[in-house]
């Protein structure tokens, strides 16, 4: 069942790599652009950041079209594609996109109308295609530095606020350490094995190992994942989540809570199933990490949310909830968990951007609010908006007809099937916790004082936050399509 | 694996074939650990003797200042201002470009100097780099990140 095509020739492997090559170029194209026009060019560098984002879609779909149905392997083993990583970039690529069209009207009200915004945007893009991609620790770190160093800088981009900038010094300060970690992991795996390529050390992972080496193996890939939790926003790694969504500006977090999650969670698949693919009854070191994660994270993100004032720290804690119910599906290691993960993030990205865009909704004629009350009376004033942000917390909530119970369920059968009943019981009790917030802010919509009505949202705004109902609300209909989708997708990786 | 370039000496047991036994395992575990013991004990008397340090003089030292001990020492005159004064900012943009460009001259070295193994593809690798990195300086240079002023 298992085959690997190995692509000897650069000429072969840069075909592989074209979607890359091209956002890369792209890049640098929209940079030189944007800086020989000046302040001006904000809007052309975005739209043409957009193009770039379709195009290099349309490439992915292209490789896609180019029966990758193996692992595929080129650049000397240092990089794969294979139907995980396609789905997974056009993941990344929508919540992109989508991160572009939202900045637009809302960077130039604020007199954040900088180039930088979308070319930052692209290049964040591309250093999360390549993790995707990576199957070496070598181009595993080039991709999350690239995105991370990106992220770092969005995060401060209202420079002239405090807030703002104390986030993005935040963020860097501790991505660094979380880097330092993971490289710190990578050298254990490296000096243990002898290899940074991963083929290569599952295979050394799978054969007979010393007492010394499987020890050098288990710390290895606890710093790995140590380092990767972070990125994921996972408890113990969480801290930086809550200050960084409260200070950065709207649409950067919106941003920040699908696309560099998808790529990070895509990267924990790859270094736990892949590297250290779970057999039979054989319990693998990297499982009791991630159900510790998991069951932490789903209890922190549920209690902690509850005393929140704040709609983008409320966000914070709910997206540290959710990659623990994500990780509940890892904790397997199956190909089913690995399937319901990816429906998880999947299914997170169209939720979560919607919230973000009623988020940015959130404009009274005094300027943007943030605060939960003020979506008092919502429902009096936007019937249509108050019922789909409604919709969309209580598919978070992961309420039955909804997009987000499905989520949860294919993630909680696999561990069911594995033996983890503690954990799902307590991702269960952890979802009802969380629940109580999330319908408080349905209640604070329908049946509070009204508070006054926002201002009116741009066009594109308005069109990711129908194709985000449409999504939550009808994917009971075409369930089927994203789970063969998804299942294709699990089922390269094994 | 020994294929795979598995680094010699004490990950292969000698003479044994097969795979190991659980409990063989969490033997050979232990012994591994127990090669560390002697950091275990470094970490404990250096943790000890530093805690000492700061706890015995807060006990046994004599402590009465007085505002000519505890105010700022500078050369025999009183101090002109706060040792916490604001740089500026360009000073940092400055080194910030030095390391970039000194990094990209110290890329430049080992890939000068083996140019007859590296052949094309290493060849225009670092051209690709170098125009990268062009693209980044007539960025910054149209910013005006050069000018003093």
């Amino acid at each position: 069942m298992e085959t690997i095509k190995v692509i000897d020739s650069l000429h072969a492997s840069l075909d592989l790599a074209l979607p890359e090559v091209i956002m890369a170029l792209g890049a640098m194209a929209l940079m030189m652009y944007g800086v020989f026009r000046g302040e001006k060019s904000f809007s052309a560098v975005s739209w043409g950041a957009f193009g770039l984002i379709v195009v290099t879609g349309l490439s992915v779909m292209d490789l896609a079209a180019n029966d990758i149905t193996v692992r595929t392997i080129g650049f000397s083993g240092a990089f794969v594609v294979e139907p995980f990583s396609i789905f997974l970039k056009y993941l990344i690529l929508a919540g992109s996109g989508a991160a572009v069209l939202m900045a637009m009207d809302f960077m130039k009200r604020e007199k954040l109308a900088r180039f930088e915004y979308p070319v930052l945007v692209v290049l964040a893009t591309l250093g999360m295609m390549i993790m995707v991609s990576a199957n070496d620790l070598i181009s595993l770190y080039m991709g999350l530095e690239l995105q991370s160093l990106a992220l770092y800088v969005l995060a401060a981009f209202n420079r002239d606020s405090l807030r703002s900038t104390e986030s993005g010094l935040k963020y860097f300060v501790l991505g660094a350490v979380s880097s330092g970690l993971l490289l710190y992991g990578c050298s254990l795996l490296y000096g243990f094995t002898g290899t940074t390529n991963f083929d290569a050390l599952a295979k050394v992972a799978a054969g007979d190992l010393s007492g010394s080496a499987q020890m050098g193996l288990i710390f290895g890939i606890t710093f790995l994942l140590a380092g990767l939790a972070f990125k994921i926003s996972a408890v113990p790694f969480h801290m930086w989540t809550p200050d960084v969504y409260e200070g950065s500006p709207t649409p950067v977090v919106a941003f920040f809570a699908a696309a560099p999650k998808i790529a990070a969670m895509g990267l924990f698949i790859r270094v736990t199933v892949g590297l250290f693919p779970v057999s039979e009854g054989v319990e693998q070191p990297w499982q009791q990490i991630v159900v510790f994660v998991a069951i932490a994270s789903m209890v922190l993100g549920a209690f902690a949310a509850i005393g929140q004032t704040n709609i983008k720290r409320l966000m914070a804690y709910s997206s540290i909830g959710h990659m623990g119910y994500a990780l509940v599906g890892l904790s397997a290691g199956t190909k089913e968990g690995v399937d319901g993960v990816l429906l998880y993030m999947l299914i997170y990205l169209f939720t979560v951007t919607g919230v973000f865009v009623c988020i940015l909704a959130m404009r009274r004629k005094e300027g943007m609010v943030e605060h939960i009350s003020d979506l008092a009376g919502m429902s009096q004033n936007h019937k249509i908006g108050a019922f789909v942000l409604s919709m969309l917390f209580f598919s978070l909530a992961g309420i039955p007809p909804l997009a987000g119970f499905w989520g949860k369920l294919f993630v909680f059968l696999p561990a069911i099937q594995a033996g983890y009943i503690l954990l799902v019981v307590i991702g269960a009790l952890a979802s009802v916790v969380s629940a109580f917030y999330y319908l408080r802010i349905v209640k604070i919509i329908y049946f509070d004082e009204p508070e006054g009505a926002f201002q009116p949202q741009p066009m594109a705004l308005r069109l990711i936050l129908a194709v985000s109902a449409i999504f939550t609300l009808g994917l009971t209909l075409f369930l089927q399509v994203p789970r063969e989708w998804t299942s294709f997708a699990a089922g390269s990786l094994f | 694996m020994r294929l795979l370039g598995l680094p010699p000496g004490q990950d292969i047991i000698p003479g044994r074939e097969g795979p190991l036994i659980r409990g063989e395992r969490m033997e050979n575990m232990n012994a591994f650990l127990l090669e560390y013991l002697p950091i275990i004990i470094f970490i404990g008397i250096a943790a000890v003797i530093g805690i000492a340090l700061v706890v015995v003089p807060l006990l046994i030292a004599p402590s009465n200042p007085d505002p000519e001990k505890v105010s700022t020492y500078e050369c025999g005159f009183n101090a002109f201002d706060d040792a916490r004064m604001r740089f500026d900012v360009r000073f940092y943009l400055v080194s910030i470009l030095f390391i970039i460009f000194d990094l990209e001259v110290a890329f430049l070295f080992p890939w000068s100097i083996s140019l007859n193994e590296l052949g094309p593809v290493g060849f225009w690798s670092m051209f690709v780099f170098l125009g990268i990195l062009t693209i980044g300086f007539v960025y910054e240079w149209k910013k005006g990140a050069l000018e003093w002023e």
